[in-house]
């Protein structure tokens, strides 16, 4: 295989060859190859209402590298958060993303940050996506200043408005009609962008979804509802939750498609496709077949509803991080090696930056009333014992 | 000509209504008079003139020209982008408004009543009033829900509740009550240009009634402020506090205590949230005695919130109890005579008033 490479374009296996072989940097270079590759989805698309696009999907070894990267350094993080929940550091909610990296990491390879992303509370990666640094990520979890939301949110309430994330939120399903809101200040602006509102295969029952889809529909927003399924809604297999799990099509006179979640590829062609329709077109459903290794959240050990067989056979057949691996592997772009350095790079990022927000401290006391308001007008705000504690808003 | 006065005055700019009034005070010393409902229609009008990210979202609100004709004529003028005609779906449209706060568009959502307003309450609640918050200030939300609160006259028990007091235990919420047309005008202005998510409380019997403006609260620029009470008339003997149509009952009622020799300060609240203490504590530091009026249901109202405001802050100073007048502690009733129990009248002010003057009947000596 390598020696197929190195007849060809000498300058293009030096390019990929040079920064690679070099063991002794710290920081690894991505391969910056833009040569485009034709690669085919796992599966083709299963669409609704309209034509779906076709399963080659164009990339390069520098977008494959980085896929592999990102979701690495992603799972890494999620797992490290579980440790640092069983640590007590990490404390309420705290729900893990781990199996279900390539939607974040194909979505962000599809579109640009004018762009919107909403979602639930299963934000932590989506939020890395838009490009959120590890260090804000622990140190919210754990609570401190050095978080996104300087330790006043937590887990579920992860927000970048200066790359268009707007969260991160609690209430399942109130973040689609909230994206969907999202999409009509854009078509009201004329920004030419578009919104993705995330939500799970629990959420996809909510009536509030179909009420901002009805309206989506009618004013043409250029929203893309995208239904993460993971085919769990907590505890509830999603043939218990829903008489028909085929989200896809269950916007009836909105399109749909069907997408491998577990396929970084996939979901950037899809993303690719759905905004391109949402900016003619109106909003387009998007269902990503996905799974969550972890349980819903840290309290659910996740095996009371379903097997570990199940869990396991996931793992071994449809790994997005693996499926990326062969891909890089089989068509020589790195060698093993070098993948196995990557992992290593990432893994210490993630240790030097839980270390990182370990030393940031926590919020000082007088946040507590701190952002009640945008404009406080001098109100006043109570602790508990107002005689005690009480506080003028600015 | 006062009502060709009133058309041209809508959707105009300042210079040309000057004139027009000072003829008017030439023929009569009387100021000029606006409806609640032009003057809600022509601060929606000035607001969304001024900033193209104003739009008005809502049920009836474009070509039925509003269920209650607050946005007659705004369609019209501004054209469908900006005045949205919505389904029947309050969750939705609620939640689509706060996004379109959250990407820095200012959204004016109406519902029809506020009773429709639980539909969507999470949006207002969670979407909204706390977002500023848990995204320690990223995320402002610059919307104004607005509609008609309260009882109506024969609507029933779905349709007569009054949301100021849950809506103003929440933090992150600023929550207005509007009495006369000044106060429509300058707090509806002040809503719309204000970054925080602001309940706006109206009610359907004010709609139809005129209250004198003065140029002042006709220029395009009128703002009041958020926060702060009025004192609709001031009194020495007992305080009455009170909001949106009690406002107007109060006044009645400090016309007949005044004839039985007690001078009652009337407090027009103006806003439930941030509540105005001070104003509120400072008038009860000086008459000794406060009557608290509104028409919500009594417990955990507004009411309350104002009586422990007092005794926290005043406590030496009050010479007697604290009354409340409040709607009865029952779902509203159809029936007329029954709804006229179920809503303070006048004379439930006067009587509780003499009563914290300790004169619920006339001394014998007195008499």
């Amino acid at each position: 295989m390598a020696l197929s490479y190195l007849r060809s374009s000498s300058s293009r296996s030096a390019n990929l060859l040079r920064p690679l072989s070099s063991a002794a940097s710290l920081r690894r270079p991505i391969s910056t190859d833009t040569t485009p590759i034709t690669i085919e989805t796992s599966v083709p698309f299963t669409s609704h209402q309209c034509e779906a696009p076709s399963r080659s999907v164009e990339t390069n070894p520098s977008e494959l590298l980085t896929f592999f990267r990102d979701m690495a350094l992603m799972r890494r993080m999620e797992i490290a958060a579980d440790s640092l929940y069983k640590a007590k550091l990490i404390r309420g909610f705290c729900h893990l993303y781990d199996g279900q990296e390539a939607v974040a990491v194909g979505m962000e390879a599809a579109i640009t940050k004018k762009d919107c992303i909403i979602t639930a509370y299963r934000d932590h990666c989506t939020f890395v996506g838009r490009g959120g640094t590890l260090l804000e990520v622990f140190a919210e979890l754990m609570g401190r200043q050095a978080g996104c939301s300087k330790g006043k949110g937590g887990s579920m309430h992860f927000y970048k408005k200066d790359s268009n994330f707007y969260g991160g939120h609690g209430i399942v399903g109130a973040q689609v009609p909230l994206g969907c809101g999202l999409a009509f200040a854009q078509k009201y602006s004329k920004d030419e962008s578009v919104t993705f509102a995330l939500y799970g295969d629990g959420a996809a029952n909510q009536g509030q979804l179909f009420e901002a889809l009805n309206i989506s529909a009618l004013w043409d927003l250029p929203a893309i509802l995208v239904c993460e399924n993971n085919h769990y809604g907590m505890g509830t297999a999603e043939w218990r939750a829903a008489k028909s799990p085929a989200y896809y099509k269950r916007g009836d006179y909105v399109p749909g498609l069907k997408v491998d979640g577990m396929d970084a590829l996939a979901v950037k062609q899809a993303c690719k496709f759905a905004k391109e329709h949402a900016l003619k077109n109106g909003p387009i459903i998007l269902e990503m077949d996905t799974y969550r290794y972890h349980g819903h959240s840290m309290s659910d050990p996740g095996s009371t509803y379903r097997t570990r067989d199940e869990i396991s056979g996931v793992r071994q057949e449809r790994d997005p991080i693996e499926r990326v691996r062969k891909l890089i592997l089989s068509h020589d772009l790195a060698t093993e090696k070098e993948l196995k350095d990557i992992e290593k790079e990432v893994r210490k990022e993630v240790d030097d930056a839980i270390a990182q927000a370990k030393e940031s401290p926590m919020p000082e006391p007088s946040e507590l009333f701190s952002n009640v308001y945008a404009k406080g007008l001098g109100a006043e705000s109570f602790g508990a014992d107002r005689k005690e504690l009480r506080a003028t808003l600015a | 000509m006062l009502g060709v006065v009133r058309q041209k005055m809508l959707g105009q700019s300042l210079p040309k209504i000057r004139p027009v009034v000072s003829v008017l005070r030439s023929y009569s010393s009387a100021a000029k008079q606006m409806t609640v409902r032009d003057s809600l229609n022509s601060a929606l009008d000035e607001e969304m003139s001024a900033d193209p990210k104003v739009f008005l979202m809502g049920e009836e609100v474009g070509e039925y020209q509003g269920a209650y004709k607050i946005s007659k004529g705004l369609l019209e003028k501004y054209g469908p982008e900006r005045v949205r005609d919505t389904p029947i779906t309050e969750a939705g449209f609620a939640g689509i408004g706060v996004g379109a706060a959250y990407y820095g568009l200012k959204p004016v959502v109406e519902f029809m009543t506020f009773n429709f307003s639980m539909q969507a309450i999470d949006h207002i609640i969670n979407s909204a009033a706390k977002s500023n918050y848990m995204s320690a200030g990223q995320m402002s939300v610059p919307i104004v829900f607005r509609g008609p609160n309260g009882a109506a006259a024969g609507v029933g028990a779905q349709h007569s509740q009054c949301y100021a007091a849950w809506y103003a235990s929440c933090p992150g919420l600023k929550v207005l009550t509007p009495y006369s047309s000044e106060d429509a005008r300058g707090l509806l202005k002040a809503a719309i240009r204000d970054p925080d998510p602001v309940v706006f409380l109206e009610n359907e019997l004010l709609y139809g009634e005129s209250f004198p403006v003065s140029d002042e609260v006709l220029d395009s620029s009128f703002c009041l402020p958020i926060g702060k009470a009025k004192i609709e008339r001031v009194g020495r003997d007992v305080t009455i506090t009170a909001f949106s149509r009690m406002v107007g009952h109060a006044l009645k009622a400090a016309e007949i205590l005044e004839k039985d020799g007690i001078d009652a300060e009337v407090i027009n609240l103006r806003s439930i949230r941030p509540l105005d203490r001070s104003t509120i504590n400072a008038s009860v530091r000086k008459t000794n005695r406060l009557v608290t009026v509104e028409e919500g249901f009594p417990q955990h109202g507004v009411g309350a919130e104002i009586c422990a405001s007092v005794v926290e802050e005043s406590f030496a100073y009050l010479d007697a109890p604290v009354e409340r007048i409040a709607g009865a502690d029952i779902p509203m009733p159809y029936a007329a005579n029954l709804e006229r129990l179920a809503v303070p009248q006048v004379e439930d002010i006067v009587r509780a008033a003499k009563r914290a003057c300790y004169r619920s009947v006339p001394l014998a000596a007195a008499a």
